[in-house]
């Protein structure tokens, strides 16, 4: 396996300590970015290193810190730590065994934008995440490295847990904010973009719990060792999340542009009981779905995903293997749509609804004829046309599935039953 | 009856309207405090909080209930939380769910007579390389199955 990097000392006891951290150069390259980095400066290193959001959008980091206006203030930051995207789960072990890297992320992350506040934003169930982050984030105020005067420089910053409460909408930035200003997660329509009027109507930095993990490393390492990994559009390490079907589920943390099937069989242990592999859902659950012989030529980085009709998204990889009825998976996937729903949007709100009720009565033996066409109506009718891009999340699933399984969802119609039997 | 909090969740509170500039950005956090002190959200905790943090107690009620995860008052001593997403799903969580179902004999969103449990199906935990996975109260059992399932439920008094 490539040497790691982010999920280096994830699995070493008491890599989540104040004392740990301090052994592997920890509090170094904020120390660096704070004392001998001009802000500009520092936002150029990292747009040159070619680091893209690893939250789902895949956008340029730099890029994104450089559209915060300068003369505003109060601005924010805040650590997307909601992970609630199905199949995703690396954000959970960074805070959980490697807590500093990410608050080490946001001080770099901070200084580059001269913000002097920020929040993390963690969802409810992660009960001990937030605890492992509240007693790193103390252990980092002890020491000077948060708090007013860092590293004896004139810059202050504070740190605040913020507790979600189980909501996948809260995911999604805008949700997120209203979230966190203390209304029911609703999503606004962008523009205006957070980076100019986001937290409490101020400028807002939003960035995903693994893009600031990456800060530090870049920092020590310099931006051309990032681009060493990875492609040249798509730099760095990335950590894949394994789910479903494979011998050995979990995190493996490789290049981006590491092929599909590479993970699954080397890292993976290969699609479990000897089965055939059948599908993939290469980046968290909101990703259209490829088929084996897709997966057979997929690169995973996102210009490659993207190409094969996909989207590296998240890096959730969701394995099927042959014993998967397709319609039940879709079913099981729009059930969580309709529920995360915010309501808000009417084709979202009904959509969703309707995509549930039309696979429950399928999976049930009741489809009727002219039900594919129905719900790729609805899809139509869903996308593009929301104020959140959930509704389109929850299209894109629909609508790759038929295309790829159509014969599956004709069949559960015609003969009121599964092509497959588990 | 009105409900207070006591003097440590209250200098908690005052710790809380340190951090935040708006006084609504506190609910959240405070219905967290709410949570921890009386072990689960009624109508007199959702009046307390409104007046905490000095909004509506219609506006608590309508955040209140968006939100899944806080624990609502009358749960049962042990919170048994099932996820049933897709890749919980592909390992079996159905089974794990199947099996609490008969052997607690209630369904999703009830409780044992006893008071002891409280059965939820919810949506993917973010622990899908681990699955299937159960929320109990605050703590993750992953890789499951009913065997160990039932040892664990075993050991809960
Ligand atoms: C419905 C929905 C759910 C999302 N959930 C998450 C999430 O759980 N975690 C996350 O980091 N980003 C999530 N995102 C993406 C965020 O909106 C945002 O793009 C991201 O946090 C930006 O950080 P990055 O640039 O570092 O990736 C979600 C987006 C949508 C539309
Ligand atoms: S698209 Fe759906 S989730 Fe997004 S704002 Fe509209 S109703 Fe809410
Ligand atoms: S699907 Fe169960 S934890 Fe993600």
């Amino acid at each position: 396996m490539p040497e790691k990097t982010l999920l280096k000392h994830t699995d070493t006891p008491n890599s989540e300590t104040m004392d740990f951290y301090l052994s592997q150069k920890g509090y170094e390259a904020s120390r660096k970015a704070l004392t001998s980095y001009e802000p500009a400066k520092l936002i150029d290193e990292v747009k040159g290193s070619g680091l893209r959001g690893r939250g789902g959008a895949g956008f340029s980091t730099g890029m994104k810190w450089s559209f915060v206006p300068k003369d505003i203030f109060p601005k924010y930051l805040v650590c997307n730590a909601d992970e609630s995207e199905p199949g995703t789960f690396k954000d959970r072990a960074l805070i959980e065994r490697y807590p500093h890297s990410v608050i080490e992320g946001i001080i770099i992350a901070c200084w580059a934008v001269q913000i002097n506040s920020a929040f993390i934003y963690i969802r409810g169930e992660f009960t001990l995440g937030a605890k492992k982050l509240q007693k790193a984030i103390d252990e980092a105020y002890q020491k000077g490295f948060l708090g007013k005067n860092i590293f004896g420089s004139k810059f202050n910053l504070d740190i605040t847990v913020h507790r979600g409460a189980g909501a996948y909408i809260c995911g999604e930035e805008t949700g997120l904010l209203t979230s966190i200003e203390g209304y029911r997660g609703y999503p606004k329509i962008k523009p205006p973009f957070p980076a100019i009027q986001g937290l409490f109507a101020k400028p807002t930095v939003i960035n995903n719990v693994e893009t600031l993990a990456n800060l530090p490393y870049i920092l020590n390492n310099g931006a051309q060792w990032f681009k060493s990994m990875g492609t040249e559009k798509s730099p760095g390490p990335k950590i894949f999340c394994v789910s479903g079907h494979v011998n050995k589920p979990g995190l493996y943390e490789l290049p981006l542009g590491t092929p599909c099937m590479e993970i699954i069989n080397n890292y993976g242990g290969g699609v479990w009981k000897n089965r055939k592999l059948k599908a993939v859902i290469p980046g968290g659950s909101s990703a259209p779905v490829l088929t084996a012989a897709q997966a057979e030529k997929l690169n995973m980085d996102y210009e490659a995903v993207a190409a094969a009709g996909s989207m590296l998204g998240s890096g959730g990889l969701i394995v099927m293997d042959e014993t998967v009825c397709m319609v039940n998976a879709l079913y099981n996937l729009i059930r969580f749509y309709h529920h995360e729903s915010c309501g808000q949007c009417t084709p979202c709100r009904y959509g969703t609804g309707w995509l549930d009720k039309i696979l429950h009565r399928m999976e049930h033996g009741n489809g009727k004829q002219g039900d594919i066409e129905l719900m790729l109506n609805i899809c139509d009718n869903m996308r593009g046309k929301t104020i959140c891009v959930l509704a389109d999340a929850a299209a894109m699933p629909v609508q790759s599935f038929i295309k790829n399984f159509r014969d599956e969802f004709e069949y559960h119609i015609k003969e009121h039953k599964c092509t497959v039997t588990i | 009856m009105p409900k207070t909090f006591n003097a440590k969740t209250m200098e908690k509170f005052q710790a809380l309207s340190q951090r935040y500039p708006t006084k609504d950005a506190l609910l959240l956090p405070v219905l967290r405090l709410a949570e921890e002190e009386f072990n689960g959200i009624d109508d007199d905790a959702m009046e307390l909080v409104a007046g905490l943090v000095g909004v509506p107690p219609a506006k608590v009620m309508s955040v209140f209930t968006f939100y899944t995860h806080y624990r609502r008052a009358g749960s049962g001593k042990y919170l048994l939380q099932v996820c049933s997403t897709l890749p919980c799903a592909l390992r079996g969580s159905q089974e794990i769910f199947e099996h609490l179902k008969k052997k607690l004999g209630i369904d999703s969103e009830e409780t044992t007579k006893d008071g002891k449990f409280t059965l939820k199906k919810v949506e993917c935990l973010g622990s899908c390389g681990t699955s299937p996975v159960v929320q109990i109260n605050e703590d993750y059992y992953e890789n499951l199955t009913t065997e160990k399932l039932d040892e664990i439920l075993n050991k809960l008094q």
